[in-house]
């Protein structure tokens, strides 16, 4: 196996997660397109664990595993809070802060 | 690069796993539905989860599976629920900015693929590897990486209460 199969892998699921979180209006498909990118990024960390021959790819990994979880936590409630002060989580209609 | 170097029984799963992650990655950023979309997401998580046990990392690859398939996307299937009446197709799930956020794709994906194929080449990843087993991770994580597992417990903390304080209803 080489090792930019897996980089490669990484770098299309990254550029899918860019586009939908610059393309899509809904906030939970925006957080959903966040996924994607964090999990390209954590297929990158453990490609090059294995290539260097070290565990610290992997301990990085579940830390990001972890966070995450913790920012679809706080990410969902914030929509829902979104959703129930608007009847509606389109991201562009949040414009209030614009001057 | 010759033959039998191409067809080894793990490039034919790692080609075959990638196709269908980035066809469910694509249906993930367009799907006109949520639900769907949340579907192939899954689709995609498990892919991942393969390739982390093509990548010798067993462990990584159980806790994609419960904590991304289990947790996250109950979480989502939640929100999709709470913040949507219906359960049906959207027509205006976009908004207007796919002149913008295609060559915006298109070219990171270039420079990246440029830099990685520049930066790498042929590199091979090592034939025979063992799995890493628990008790290395363990090892590493509460060894030298002792300290940001303390402030990762305490950001868990702090995101569990802010996501109850937030969502509460009063």
């Amino acid at each position: 196996m080489l090792l930019n199969q897996f980089l490669f892998l990484g770098a299309v699921l990254f550029c899918i997660g860019v586009y939908g979180v610059i393309t899509r209006r809904n906030a939970v498909m925006v957080l959903m397109s966040i996924e994607l990118i964090l999990n390209a990024v954590n297929i990158n960390l453990i490609a090059f664990a294995l290539r260097n021959g070290s565990v610290d790819g992997h301990v990085f990994a579940l830390y990001v595993i972890a966070i995450a979880a913790a920012e679809v936590g706080v990410g969902l409630a914030m929509v829902l809070l979104v959703y129930r002060n608007r009847r509606s989580i389109a991201l562009d209609e949040l414009a209030e802060m614009k001057g | 690069m010759i033959a039998s170097d191409v067809l080894v029984a793990q490039n034919i799963g790692f080609g075959m796993i990638a196709a269908v992650m980035i066809v469910a990655a694509l249906r993930v950023v367009t799907s006109r539905n949520v639900v769907h979309a949340a579907l192939w997401l899954v689709l995609v998580l498990a892919g991942i989860a393969a390739q982390y046990i093509l990548l010798a990392a067993e462990f990584v690859a159980v806790t994609q599976v419960l904590v991304y398939i289990g947790a996250v996307m109950v979480l989502f299937l939640f929100g999709t629920m709470l913040t949507r009446a219906r359960i049906g197709g959207e027509a205006n799930l976009d908004n207007r900015n796919w002149l913008i956020s295609i060559p915006v794709a298109v070219i990171l994906l270039a420079a990246m693929l440029y830099a990685l194929g520049d930066g790498f080449g042929d590199e091979k990843l090592p034939q025979e590897t063992t799995p890493v087993s628990v008790q290395q991770v363990s090892d590493s994580i509460f060894g030298p990486h002792v300290f940001p597992f303390w402030a990762l417990s305490f950001v868990l903390t702090a995101a569990l209460t802010g996501a109850i304080v937030l969502a509460r209803k009063d």
